[in-house]
């Protein structure tokens, strides 16, 4: 039985839960499990006990693996025993030669093929996306990529991950707006949930975006930076919390904000900008030359960097936590167990502090990179 | 890399995409626009409240100031007030005192000078009724001379002692 988790509570949970399957047979359970457990307790090293371990950490693995991708459905925690899963299903819709809208309830837990007009869908177990098939659902694999060659439609589907923004859009629609309102009831001071967020928002605004941005032009990119700094915060708090959705840690939506800083920045530069880019003013006229595409390629570079530190901090974090929480039923044993325990707990708190900072990161860049975007320069020489 | 490719998912990407676009705009509308309205009404409000606290307390300073030079100047007046009248009232007494001094000394002359006159006219008076006497003591003198030696005698001490008993 393995969960996805991350919490403190849910560790503990976790480890409750785990108990009776260390300390005591469970007579309704497959007795072949209970008796390997014993083996695996008593001799290191059995031939017999050889099997299972590499299955629990396969087990482990692929768990691992499904967590940080994307899914088609909401998934708490699964028996694999008697192939029970808690969640729920999410619809599917599907953009191919009209909209083909399911449940994915249909797809059965990734096992079965799904119909839907006359078209069959199939949920690649590697990747998790779904492929269109014959009725049977065969994947066929490239040879050389081993990536399924079938055709992929359009997916548009609420996945887990889009249901998770939309749960965090809601959330932060309705802690602001109830933020902003106490403002006007309460007499220009905040009340209620919104006033842990208030010092946030002034944070947000003395700290990021007046120092980067300048007095003058930092009005007009509040509301992104406040936006995308708590977006990413809730997200990776979310990431911490038990169920494990992983929304930051996925590059499809690390690339969407980068792309809106890249777009922003750029659409909103003024002329300095686009000189300090082509024709660098302070240096001589060869290394102009020079120096105009490094800097048309650091253009590219920074939402790049913005994109991927944000997915590789939040996707490691996950994989390291998730693997050091597989440990602890991979060692199944008091000790082991213990200490990746007390492991994955040290590392949970050092991933709330990771949360915390690169959302901080992520407001702080694109706040740099709007400032040296409207950065008007009286003084030329020096800046160089 | 290829498999980082991989992992973009387009329907993924327009849901995020639509999903963010939309709360920015809403959140800027029902959330920062308020949010950051409320606090800069606030701050403002704070710094005006601490200003005209200072300028009350300039102000207030100012009229300490103000009280504490009129009531100097009152005090001042008051003194001068105070110096003149023991003034008025030293020099109203030197006067009367050197008035009275010259109204009793022109009594005191003009007495001295009554009593000369009166003394002369007694005196006056007094020779003549001294000459009268003499000139009628003579008279009867001489004319009990003529009569009476001896009674002339007598007269004489007689009219002498009348004289004296005058």
């Amino acid at each position: 039985m393995v969960i996805s988790n991350k919490a403190l509570r849910f560790i503990i949970a976790t480890f409750v839960i785990c108990l009776p399957f260390i300390s005591m047979a469970n007579p309704e359970k497959d007795t072949t499990i209970v008796q390997t457990v014993v083996a695996h307790e008593g001799a290191e090293a059995s031939h017999e006990a050889h099997a299972e371990p590499t299955d629990v950490k396969s087990k482990v693995k692929a768990f691992i693996k499904h967590h940080v991708l994307d899914s088609h459905e909401f998934s708490f925690a699964q028996d694999d025993e008697t192939g029970v899963h808690y969640g729920f299903s999410l619809p599917i819709i599907i953009w191919d030669n009209g909209f083909q809208i399911f449940s994915s309830s249909k797809f059965e837990h990734g096992e079965a093929v799904a119909e839907s007009n006359g078209n069959f869908y199939k949920i690649n177990h590697h990747d998790g996306k779904i492929y269109k098939t014959d009725a049977a659902g065969t994947i066929t694999e490239d040879e050389k990529t081993g990536f399924p060659t079938n055709v992929r439609p359009l997916d548009l589907s609420i996945t887990k991950t889009v249901f998770s923004i939309l749960l965090a859009a809601i959330l932060m629609f309705v802690v602001f707006t109830s933020l902003a309102k106490s403002y006007a009831k309460n007499n220009g001071i905040a009340s209620g949930i919104g006033r842990i967020f208030e010092p946030i928002v002034l944070y947000v605004r003395d700290e990021i975006a007046i120092p980067n941005i300048g007095e003058k032009h930092y009005k007009k990119y509040m509301s992104y930076l406040l936006t995308i700094f708590f977006f990413v915060l809730f997200l990776n708090i979310f990431g911490l919390m038990p169920f494990g959705i992983n929304v930051t840690g996925n590059l499809t939506i690390t690339f969407s904000l980068a792309i809106l800083t890249f777009l922003i920045t750029n659409f909103t530069a003024n002329k300095n900008y686009w000189g300090h880019i082509f024709w660098m003013p302070g240096v001589p006229k060869v290394m102009r030359l020079v120096l105009a595409p490094i800097e048309l390629l650091g253009v590219f570079i920074k939402p790049f960097s913005l994109m991927i530190r944000l997915y590789a901090n939040i996707f490691a974090g996950h994989i390291v936590l998730m693997s050091i929480i597989g440990l602890m039923f991979i060692f199944k044993s008091w000790l082991g167990s213990s200490l990746s325990f007390g492991l994955s707990f040290a590392l949970s708190i050092l991933e709330i502090l990771v949360a915390f900072l690169q959302a901080y990161i992520f407001t702080m860049l694109s706040a740099l990179y709007f400032g040296s975007a409207v950065e008007e320069h009286h003084h030329e020489e020096a800046h160089h | 890399m290829e498999k980082l490719i991989n992992q973009f998912e387009l329907g993924l990407f327009f849901w995020q995409v639509l999903i963010f676009v939309g709360l920015i705009i809403l959140l800027k509308k029902f959330a920062w626009k308020p949010i950051l309205d409320a606090v800069n009404d606030r701050e403002e409000g704070i710094k005006n409240a601490l200003l005209s606290a200072e300028n009350a307390r300039k102000e207030m300073q100012n009229l300490q100031a103000d009280n504490q030079r009129i009531l100097q100047e009152a005090r001042l007046e008051r003194d001068t007030m105070l110096k003149e009248a023991r003034e008025m009232k030293d020099k109203m007494v030197d006067d009367a005192k050197t008035e009275a001094q010259a109204q009793g000394q022109k009594m005191i002359d003009q007495a001295k000078a009554a009593i000369e006159s009166e003394k002369n006219a007694a005196m006056a008076e007094l020779k003549l009724h001294v000459s009268t006497l003499s000139l009628s003591i003579a008279e009867k003198i001489l004319k009990d001379e003529l009569s009476n030696k001896e009674a002339q005698t007598k007269l004489v001490e007689k009219l002498l002692g009348d004289v004296k008993l005058n």
